[in-house]
């Protein structure tokens, strides 16, 4: 702690503890108490404590006051448990009776009981708790007799605590609690109905992760297995999704946990599969009469328990430790869940079609199936049901049923599927259906494209564009797009009145553009793809929005990385026309990226930038493409000093850093060719340090390419660009938010700031 | 209460409803599906129909329902609910004897004005040389090909009506507006109700002093233009017949609009023609207002819009100026002024143009590629014949059908091979069955009525029960023909009675809150409404004996029994039995009472809830005496 706040901290504590002070609002006290939290991360609390009494007499006192305000008692008890958090320097309020009384928050309870189990039976638990500390000894009686109360709020109390002490506290004694409360909680899964289950679940789980028990188990194993048996549909997934991922358990109670997951989808199979399913799971599955009724009791819980059952799959499918994966029958699942909600899925019980009937048109479950299928498209499954998948995925993206945020993810898990197939077709189970698919998919993005939602037509545009990303190159695609009139639609949607819309068609068509994707239609080749830059080059400065501006830099910086034809063509001419158009630019982040076009374009003249990963291999320099000077007068020439220079006085923070940056990247490069040193003799750089001011008041420097670059060399000398670079990094309220503003503020408030001597004037 | 089911379609109700000494008959649909299997009828003489084999162009085309279930001309009144639901009324008014009168709302007169002008306007522009009705005996209708030879009831079919009956049948109509309530014959009393489906579209409650029937056609809780639906006003019915729900369930009218926009789009874009066959009112508005606000936003602006019907430039007009009869959002605009639609805007920027038909003007400004809306939706008359075989042959070119009444693979059927793209996306913003379902629960009826299409799920998804209706008690279900006994009794009437009899009554208390009096007088009836008023005074006994006999006749006043209320404790009955010196008293249960057995005097006393029986043998006497007893545990009054 600095000396400045160590001096007005006595003061602090002597208001917090004047009932008659009044005190500044919660959230200075909870600054306050973010700032202690730093400070103890920072040095020893007991070294705190003891450097500064008047913390102790603040946590004693406050106990002994009568009408203290809420805030301040709340605020005390929560610094002593900070402190007692961080060191065993917790004795100066352990013996106190009113702490129990007043720690219903259950992470004091914890800290305590974890602190004097440290002083006392660490090492050596005994089962009874006999030679446990009395304040221990007191809590486990608390928490013993609450996880017997019948009133659900104490059980769920108890239960809390436990499962913070568990996850908190590792010691052995930990083992000796757990064995002695087990049985209560084990109770607890007798009750009908169970109370509490929530919070249950949680304590369960954060028992089975410690790594206490990994050994012996201390009947914890039972007990989960008796809780995934008794648990309603409602909280059993999480339970058995933890237990799950968890690392290391017995393998039947993995088996019975996975058969817990799977049963509503299992459910919803049998109750629609005509003919005996593809085996797996159907096979390991009991009926579940709860399941069942849930599944059927209303719309929102059938639809609540299959979302949740999917985003637990959908949570489980990358994990390293998932059980033995049953895709097809998964797949066969997902496939039916959509198909009852675009109602065709044909039943086989009264079960399915009441299954019908709930789920027609539940945007919901729809949303979930469809994220779902999206993570199946990692395994490999049956041709047909692939086959399957991809029909219902087509009728999902062409019903007129089907919503925005239905079509959204419906793109996005046709996108998934589509990537995980291999580029060379006929290897995969997606291979031979994907010429065809795309034929039939064309037709559906174009129709998208033309849809009155914005939303519909902007996730159609993302779609495509993330679907040329990858597959631009592929025969089969290219074919089936230019037959089709996307390009050509997608092109019609920069003239979208929905700003999101041209932002996204903006990329889109800067994608198909270097791949090479341009309407076949459009007479003259060259000339369309030259409109499409001039295009593009209106938007960015023209359109009254940030989103489609941010966009067309973002493709020109991609063009000119790629060496897309229009800007390989002249590549000075196109650097220069986009850094005049973005440094005029009111939206910082056109500004930002039109410094990242710059350093392209610097590393492309210079070679790139040096890694700063320390373990890479360093690769051989790369010899610059030209001459320094050359470079240099081709930089000046383009208008790169005077947008960089201005930009490092930017009032946007981010554009300011990232200017410090490119130019620090080019002193670095130019001090590698020391000859420039000696080329220069006496430069002038009065032209670039009187631009410097102009810069700063915002005006603008001089049209491009009239400056010397030797001049701009010495000025990128004389600046002190480190310097800059960390005021930069600091952020621009550090004033304000420093530990003696927000003293001084709470002591002003209270009219308690006698200190100013200087004032007796 | 019985309702005599005239129509089988769901969409299209004729049902005529007996409440009260009153016959209300239930809108008038026509439905003309079976328009569909005729020939179209060309504006111009299309060499390709009219050389097709073994055909030529025949009858003209007009249909009704019609069944000897009921004398049409006994039926008092009629209620319509929507323009589309009174296209047969002058079938009815001009041909049955009906004297009665027909009731409905101002917007709902015009526009069906419109639309059954527009469809005279259709047929008589193109009259036919000859007409031929033979094929509609039996016996060469057999030897017609399918689907013509399965074509039910022929012979009802009718030939389309004429202005002037259009005109006789419209002047019976009475004008009515939301919640006025109207008298019938002081027996009943109907109400129209908004139903949010079209403009001045209604249901209608039928209600007595005690029984309450609420009649709900096409109706609407989309927030399109009409004024949305009331339905705080349906609760509390005894009986609710539910007829008007949407044609396509599973579609939902707003990815429907979005479909329509697309393909739109999609077709202008590659200098393709839409064509959108419609009705001259009603979603036309909806449609223009989506395209108002989306061909901007696609860069359609240039591309004209043509709607052309006899009755275009009424409609829209119309369409204006009934403020109160449309939604908030479009009422307010109105105060500031502006016109409700946005059409209004469409037509001053010269977007969407209109015309009566495709001669004239029509041809002097037409610019392709368009945006066409014309009538009518069967495909078989009107000007979409023309744009059917003028742009049917250009795969570039596309027919969008948005009203769901039919089939459009039938409507295309003469057209057929078609290069044109044809787009199906039925607009229907009736009541879906989910609506239903909350409808139904929020009202509570205590019995619904409806066609028995609505009980089952739709023939093409049998597995979807949830495209039905589900209520409890379950629906009663009727079809075409069927005569319905409504599930309700009534058991009340209401009776005023004169102030100086009301005066006489003595009323006795016999339960805390129950009172009874006796009431002796003379019932009047007169219009349905039914009032005591005090007897006669019987006339001073004199000494004559004629005039004694005459007052015979007045029924017996004088002697009349006093009548009892009250029950027997067993217990104290006995005990009573006992004091007056009866002994060897047995008592036995029965399922209705109890049995008091005087074995010595060989006596049976049966008491039972409503009534107690002494039998003993011959001994008048001890009857008496017996009597009394009993008679003293009950109230006289």
């Amino acid at each position: 702690m600095d000396p400045e706040c160590s001096r007005l901290l006595p003061a602090l504590c002597a208001v917090l503890v004047d009932p008659r002070q009044p005190v500044a609002d919660d959230t200075c006290l909870e600054k306050l108490l973010d700032w202690f939290k730093t400070v103890t991360e920072g040095e020893s609390s007991l070294v705190l404590l003891q450097g500064h009494p008047c913390l102790v007499e603040l946590l004693s006192h406050v106990l002994k006051v009568q009408d203290l305000s809420p805030g301040v008692l709340s605020f005390s008890l929560r610094l002593a448990g900070t402190f007692a958090a961080q060191e065993n320097c917790f004795q100066y309020l352990q013996g106190d009776s009113s702490l129990f009384v007043a720690s219903a928050a259950s992470q004091l309870l914890v800290h305590v009981l974890a602190l004097s189990m440290r002083g006392g039976a660490e090492g050596h638990p005994c089962l009874r708790g006999d030679d446990w500390p009395a304040c221990a000894q007191k809590i486990t009686d608390h928490v013993e007799e609450s996880l017997c109360c019948t009133a659900t709020p104490k059980v769920t109390q108890a239960l809390n605590v436990l499962t913070t002490t568990f996850g908190r506290c590792q010691s052995p004694w930990t083992e000796a609690l757990w064995v002695r409360l087990s049985p209560r909680v084990a109770c607890l899964l007798e009750r009908d109905p169970i109370p509490a289950a929530h919070s249950l679940v949680d304590l369960l789980l954060c028992v089975a992760r410690s790594p206490v028990f990994s050994s012996s188990d201390g009947g914890l194993w039972e007990t989960l297995a008796q809780a995934l048996s008794c648990l309603g549909p409602t909280h059993v997934g999480p339970l058995a999704l933890g237990i799950l991922k968890l690392e290391h358990c017995p393998q039947a109670l993995r088996t019975q946990a996975f058969q817990v997951l799977l049963q509503p989808l299992a459910c919803v199979l049998k109750a629609t599969v005509q003919a005996p399913g593809p085996p797996g799971l159907l096979d390991r599955t009991a009926d579940d009469a709860t399941t069942v009724d849930t599944l059927l009791a209303s719309k929102s819980s059938c639809a609540g328990l299959l979302c949740r059952t999917l985003a637990h799959l959908e949570e489980l499918q990358p994990l390293p430790q998932r059980p033995p994966w049953p895709q097809a029958s998964l797949l066969g699942a997902a496939v039916t869940v959509l198909q009852l909600c675009d109602g065709s899925a044909a039943p086989a019980s009264s079960v399915g079609s009441h299954l019908c009937g709930t789920l027609a048109g539940c945007v919901r479950v729809q949303r979930a199936a469809l994220d779902f299928l999206g993570t199946l498209s990692e395994g490999t499954g049956p041709q047909e049901l692939v086959t399957q998948a991809l029909a219902v995925l087509l009728e999902c993206l062409e019903s007129p049923g089907s919503s925005p945020t239905v079509l959204k993810k419906a793109f996005q898990a046709t996108l998934q599927w589509l990537l995980s197939s291999p580029k060379t077709p006929g290897c995969s189970d997606l291979g031979p259906l994907i010429p065809q698919f795309l034929r039939e998919l064309f037709p559906v993005l174009q129709k998208r494209l033309c849809h009155p939602c914005w939303e519909v037509r902007d996730s159609a545009l993302e779609f495509l564009t993330q679907l040329s990303r990858h597959w631009g190159g592929q025969a089969d695609f290219r074919c089936a797009l230019l037959a089709s009139e996307v390009p050509e639609l997608a092109r019609q949607l920069l003239q979208d009145p929905e700003s999101y819309v041209r932002a996204s068609a903006v990329t889109a068509t800067g994608q198909l553009s270097s791949r090479g994707l341009h309407a076949p239609t459009s007479p003259e080749y060259a000339e369309a793809r030259q409109s499409l830059f001039l295009e593009l080059l209106h938007i960015l400065s023209v359109d009254s929005e940030g989103f489609p501006r941010r966009a067309v830099m973002q493709v020109f910086t991609e063009w000119l990385r790629d060496g897309h034809a229009d800007a390989a063509q002249d590549t000075e001419q196109f650097v220069a026309t986009v850094l005049q158009a973005a440094s005029r630019d009111l939206d910082w982040e056109v500004r930002a990226q039109g410094l990242e076009l710059a350093l392209v374009f610097l590393g492309q003249t210079l070679g790139p930038p040096r890694t700063h990963c320390p373990y890479a291999v360093a690769l051989p320099e790369v010899a610059p493409a030209r001459p320094l000077t050359e470079a240099l007068r081709a930089f000046c020439h383009v208008g790169l000093f005077d947008f960089a220079f201005c930009a490092l006085f930017d009032c946007d923070r981010p554009v300011a850093q990232k200017s410090c940056d490119l130019l620090l990247f080019l002193r670095d490069k130019i001090a590698s060719y020391s000859s420039l040193r000696e080329a220069g003799g006496g430069p002038n750089t009065a032209s670039v340090e009187a631009a410097l001011p102009r810069c700063r008041t915002g005006e603008h420097a001089q049209p491009p390419g009239d400056q010397e670059p030797e001049a701009v060399l010495a000025m990128l000398r004389s600046l002190d660009l480190e310097g800059l670079r960390s005021t930069l990094a600091e952020s621009s309220d550090h004033v304000e938010k420093s530990p003696q503003s927000l003293l001084q503020d709470m002591l002003a408030t209270g009219g308690f700031l006698q200190g100013d001597e200087a004032d007796c004037y | 209460l019985k309702m005599y089911c005239l129509s089988g379609h769901p969409t299209l109700p004729c049902n005529v409803l007996k409440f009260k000494s009153t016959t209300i008959m239930l809108d008038c649909g026509l439905d003309m599906t079976s328009t569909l299997n005729f020939l179209p009828l060309p504006l111009v003489q299309s060499p390709r129909l009219s050389s097709l084999p073994g055909w030529s162009l025949k009858d003209g085309n007009a249909f009704l329902d019609k069944t000897e279930l009921i004398d049409l001309s006994t039926v008092d009144v009629i209620l319509i609910s929507n323009y589309h639901c009174m296209m047969a009324l002058p079938y009815i008014t001009e041909h049955t004897g009906f004297t009665g009168t027909v009731y409905a709302t101002e917007p709902t007169v015009q526009i069906g004005r419109l639309l059954m002008e527009e469809l005279v306007n259709f047929i008589e522009r193109v009259p036919k040389a000859q007409s031929a009705s033979l094929w509609k005996n039996k016996d060469i209708q057999r030897l017609l090909p399918s689907p013509l030879k399965d074509a039910v009831e022929v012979s009802t079919w009718r030939r389309c009506y004429t202005m002037q009956e259009v005109n006789s049948a419209l002047s019976k109509i009475q004008l009515v507006g939301y919640s006025q309530k109207i008298e019938l014959f002081g027996a009943v009393q109907v109400t129209p109700l908004s139903s949010g489906y079209a403009l001045g579209s209604s249901n209608w409650i039928i209600q007595s002093h005690y029984e309450k029937v609420s009649y709900v056609s096409g109706s609407s809780l989309l927030t399109t233009h009409p004024q949305p639906m009331d339905q705080a006003s349906l609760k509390n019915s005894d009986v609710l017949v539910l007829t008007g729900l949407t044609q396509i369930p599973t579609a939902n009218p707003d990815g429907m609009v979005g479909e329509f926009c697309s393909n739109l789009a999609l077709t202008v874009r590659n200098g393709g023609n839409v064509l959108v066959p419609c009705y001259p009112s009603g979603v036309i508005y909806d449609l223009l207002e989506c395209l108002y606000q989306y061909i901007d936003s696609a860069g359609l602006s240039s591309v004209p819009l043509y709607f052309i019907s006899p009755v275009a430039n009424s409609s829209l007009e119309f369409s204006q100026i009934f403020a109160e009869w449309l939604c908030h959002n479009k009422q307010s605009k109105v105060y500031l002024p502006e016109p409700p639609f946005p059409h209004a805007e469409l037509i001053q920027t010269n977007k969407l143009k209109h015309y009566p038909s495709i001669h004239g003007d029509f041809s002097n400004d037409f610019r392709q590629p368009c945006v066409v809306f014309t009538g009518h939706p069967s495909l078989r008359f009107g000007d979409v014949v023309h744009f059917m075989e003028l742009w049917g042959k250009s795969s570039l070119n596309t027919v969008i059908f948005t009203e769901p009444d039919f089939s459009y693979l039938e409507a295309l059927a003469p057209y057929q091979p078609l290069a044109m793209k044809c787009i199906y996306c039925p607009i229907d913003t009736r009541l879906n069955f989910i609506q239903v379902s909350k409808l139904l629960k929020e009202v509570q009826p205590l019995h619904v009525v409806c066609p028995e299409q609505y009980t089952q799920p739709p023939p093409a998804q049998s597995h979807r029960m949830d495209l039905m209706i589900d209520c409890q008690p379950p629906a009663m279900s009727y079809r075409r023909a069927e005569v319905l006994a409504l599930p309700f009794k009534r058991r009340y009437e209401k009776i005023e009675i004169m102030p100086e009899l009301a005066d006489s009554l003595v009323p006795m208390e016999i339960k805390p809150g129950i009172s009874l009096a006796t009431v002796s007088a003379v019932l009047h009836t007169k219009d349905n409404k039914h009032l005591l008023q005090p007897p006669p005074r019987p006339a001073q006994p004199t000494s004559g004996k004629k005039r004694k006999r005459v007052s015979d006749d007045v029924p017996d006043c004088k002697v009349l029994k006093p009548l009892l209320s009250g029950s027997i404790p067993v217990e104290q009955f006995v005990q009573t039995l006992e004091k007056h010196g009866f002994s060897d008293i047995k008592v036995e249960d029965t399922a209705k009472g109890h049995i008091v057995l005087l074995q010595e005097a060989e006596t049976l006393i049966q008491i039972e809830e409503d009534s107690t029986h002494i039998i003993c043998d011959n001994d008048e006497m001890l009857r008496v005496r017996l009597r009394d007893l009993v008679l003293k545990f009950l109230q006289k009054f």
